[in-house]
């Protein structure tokens, strides 16, 4: 398939994956923002902005500008509105490959964002409505696209994005370490039922880390995600079967992973901030690592446009 | 519109009421403990407020918070004003209810045990063996874990004086806690203003706290004890709730057919075999429990569970024969068993209550029927209760011959004017009753009372019923907590670094820029 298609598909499983994930951590801290006082607020709202990965653009920054930033502000990458945009602008250049389902249910969606209020009550709904979207893209991408090269993008991406955004999501932790307990923090994650029915009467914020981080099973979790990444990884090269790597990106998640797999631990809490990094650094590598090896480089595309 | 719109006609509408008023005193001034809402409330129009109170209906269906009300699901309803309790009220109702919870468990024991109760005079014995859930079946064993009361919701009011008292007790399958917990999740996000920077005491504990309870009182000698909610079904009233409290605690849900009793154990069916059961949260009722021991034509429960209970096989709870406790009849002399169990004086009052088998007390009922609320001893869910000011003649004539035939089934008590809350009405706010269930768990070591509880709402305007079968609507229920913890952001916390994405813009580099023209 054209590098550039792949590309696009890559990154439509990747914003996908990030507008829902951003939904998600705004849904949930926004409850807790609401009881701070105002000084206090300004200062949480800033933070949980820089562990989405941007600074503020002014001084004066406080609930009303986080909303804009994180959910929509169409111009920024990090927000749903920027990355939904983004998704669908992606759709539209390789609008031959993916299924109509699929691109419909993208182009419907990038419509969509103007229809919410956009104060506090009207972002509950926006979270709950790009949820609902979200989930209704990814089904369509699984359910209308061969699951042949293309689909493989999509889903790489999507893996990748998935284990970025939980690594965020525990590294909000510490942002709202008064009123960001455990339960929000596997609410946030749709993992709450899914962790209390595997873990019988232990609760606390070590074993809901541990489950956001190394269950095998949890489709949200890191470990899981990043072998999702790896298994697409593997599928989309498969010359390499017995022995050693020639894909750096492969070598970047499997070693991620298997260090968190693997990793022991007494204290896991404390090793938080670390192991997010980590993975936070990995996917970035990861992505990288991908670019060059399956999509056009930058320099060339410039030369390109020097010509035309 | 403005808050004074919305509240236009509230003091006069409160006034005629002649009830206590939670938000409002007397002069249309809003107490202090509902000074936030009041803010909050102020700056929202009449929009507004049924914008959110739409969504938050719309979001109860889509969660499936329902009830069941004729064979159909319907939201419950959950009124957008919410129930403030302060602290100081809170600790009273706290200490009296775990107080009583403590009584009713003695009782209990001792009921089906010695009966001292009946041998010292605190009560007569053939008011106890004469009680509907008087269960012969239980007498003569300690269940296992030794606690029969481990979740109790006990009913109370506030009277025109502002005075709580209790209006009845609920130890058999006290139900409603499900829509506290999605109450609260429904108000953060429907009216977050009014949440301000005040102290709230949170609910979502109530699932762990009841799960550890439960694997406390297991059977002795269980490591790792195995907790089920048993449920009627998908066709019960009350099914919502057991899905939610069986999910919030991880544990399995299930039907009678699942379970099996042999050795006097009990198992449940799983694709992995069969699994030992040590605890049974039971959420149907005794007579449906076990057909070897109860209504043998029952096909709910499981034979065998009354066996196995005697002989320490497993852990039910609530323990069967409870309801002899929360018969409306021992309700009465329910302050006498404080003082006779506990040597303490009552904390929170009854409502004053006539035992129509005594002759006098049914006398003088007989002739005030048109002014007393007339309930049936073993009724829930507000059957069968007549309010004689709101009865027609021919009513009370019906009320009259079953009492005298049956004067042991009926109890009287005064009207009261329950306490109001403001409940949006059409385009504005009006008085309406409430009344209160918190929810108590007990371990065996301590009774735990759930900050609130479930406050129930009549939404017709004067109804003193605030049951859900009949037109009853919710309240979120806010306990203030006037001993802030140590709030963990005052600790120092380790600067956060901002790691900008290295995500790259995957299209074409002019893409912005024509994005922002196409706008302009």
């Amino acid at each position: 398939m054209l590098s550039r298609i792949a590309e696009s598909l890559f990154w439509i499983g990747r914003y996908v994956e990030r507008a829902d994930g951003t939904a998600r951590i705004l849904d949930v801290h926004l409850e807790r923002l609401n009881h701070l006082p105002t000084e206090e607020r300004d200062k949480v709202a800033r933070e949980l902005l820089a562990v989405m990965g941007a600074r503020p653009e002014s001084d004066e920054f406080g609930l009303e500008e986080l909303l804009h930033a994180l959910a929509y502000d169409k111009q920024s990458a990090t927000s749903i509105a920027g990355s939904l945009g983004a998704a669908r602008e992606n759709a539209r250049r390789a609008r031959e490959t993916v299924s109509s389902g699929l691109w419909e249910s993208l182009n419907t969606t990038y419509y969509g964002l103007n229809q919410h209020r956009k104060d506090v009550v009207g972002t509950y709904r926006f979270c709950h409505w790009v949820l609902e979207r979200t989930a209704m893209v990814s089904g369509l991408a699984d359910t209308t696209v061969s699951h042949d090269d293309s689909w493989l993008f999509l889903a790489l991406g999507r893996s990748l994005e998935r284990a970025d955004m939980t690594a965020r999501m525990l590294s909000t932790r510490d942002v709202l370490s008064a009123g960001m307990s455990w339960v929000n923090m596997l609410r946030c994650a749709g993992a709450y039922e899914s962790f209390l029915r595997t873990r019988r009467a232990a609760f606390g914020d070590q074993h809901a880390a541990e489950f956001l981080l190394l269950d095998r099973l949890f489709p949200r979790s890191i470990v899981y995600a990043l072998r999702d990444a790896d298994e697409c990884l593997a599928k989309l090269d498969p010359s390499a079967q017995r022995v050693g790597f020639i894909n750096d990106a492969r070598r970047i998640v499997g070693q991620a992973r298997t260090f968190l797999e693997f990793h022991r631990t007494d204290d896991l809490m404390s090793e938080l901030p670390e192991h997010m990094e980590r993975v936070q650094k990995a996917v970035s590598q990861a992505s990288d690592a991908i670019s060059r090896k399956y999509f056009n480089q930058a320099d060339e595309l410039a030369w390109v446009g020097e010509v035309s | 519109m403005t808050m004074s719109d919305l509240f236009q006609d509230y003091s006069e509408a409160a006034g005629r009421t002649g009830a206590y008023d939670e938000m409002f005193t007397s002069g249309q001034q809003a107490r202090k403990s509902y000074g936030q809402v009041a803010g909050a409330l102020r700056e929202l129009s009449l929009t507004d407020v049924t914008a959110r109170a739409d969504s938050m209906a719309r979001t109860f269906l889509d969660r499936g918070v329902t009830f069941d009300f004729a064979g159909e699901e319907r939201p419950f309803p959950l009124d957008i004003v919410p129930r403030v309790i302060p602290a100081d009220e809170w600790t009273v109702l706290e200490k009296g209810v775990a107080q009583r919870v403590r009584a009713l468990e003695a009782f209990l024991n001792d009921v089906y045990d010695k009966m001292t109760v009946v041998a010292d005079g605190v009560i007569p014995r053939q008011l106890v063996t004469t009680s509907a859930h008087f269960h012969r079946q239980v007498h003569g064993f300690e269940p296992a874990g030794g606690v029969r009361v481990h979740i109790s919701g006990i009913d109370v009011v506030r009277d025109a004086a502002g005075t709580f008292r209790v209006l009845e007790d609920n130890v058999r399958v006290p139900s409603g806690v499900s829509y506290v917990l999605e109450n609260r999740r429904a108000m953060a996000k429907g009216l977050p203003e009014a949440f301000g920077q005040q102290l709230i005491r949170p609910v979502e504990e109530y699932p762990r706290r009841l799960l550890s309870a439960l694997r406390k009182t297991a059977p002795s000698g269980v490591d790792d004890p195995t907790v089920v909610v048993l449920t009627p079904g998908v066709f019960n009233s009350a099914y919502f709730e057991h899905t939610l409290l069986a999910g919030l605690m991880g544990v399995e849900l299930v039907e009678g057919r699942d379970l099996i009793c042999r050795g006097n154990r009990v198992y449940m069916r799983t694709t992995a075999g069969e699994q030992r059961v040590d605890v049974i949260y039971k959420r149907i009722d005794d007579d449906f429990l076990d057909p070897l021991q109860f209504r043998a034509d029952s096909m709910l429960g499981c034979p065998g569970l009354v066996n196995a209970a005697r002989a320490g096989g497993v852990t039910i709870a609530n323990a069967v024969g409870n309801g002899v406790a929360d018969d409306k009849l021992v309700y009465s002399y329910v302050p006498d068993l404080i003082r006779y169990y506990l040597n303490e004086e009552p904390v929170i009052a009854n409502v004053d209550t006539f035992r129509l088998e005594e002759k006098e007390a049914r006398e003088h009922v007989l002739d005030r029927l048109d002014e007393l609320v007339v309930k049936p001893v073993d009724g829930s869910g507000g059957k069968g209760l007549v309010i004689g000011p709101d009865a027609s003649k021919d009513e009370l004539e019906a009320l009259r011959k079953r009492v005298i035939a049956d004067p042991r089934g009926w109890i009287a008590q005064p009207v009261l004017q329950l306490s109001t809350v403001p409940t949006l009405s059409g385009d504005k706010f009006g008085p309406r009753h409430v009344d209160l269930r918190p929810f108590a768990v007990n371990d065996g070591d301590d009774v735990w009372v759930l900050p609130g509880g479930l406050t129930r709402v009549a939404l017709k305007e004067g109804s003193l019923i605030v049951n859900s079968s009949q037109g009853g609507g919710s309240k979120d229920t806010w306990v203030l907590s006037d001993s802030p913890e140590v709030p963990v952001e005052a600790l120092p916390r380790p600067s956060i670094t901002v790691r900008e994405r290295v995500s790259v813009w995957p299209v074409e580099s002019n893409w912005r820029d024509r994005q922002t023209e196409q706008q302009q």
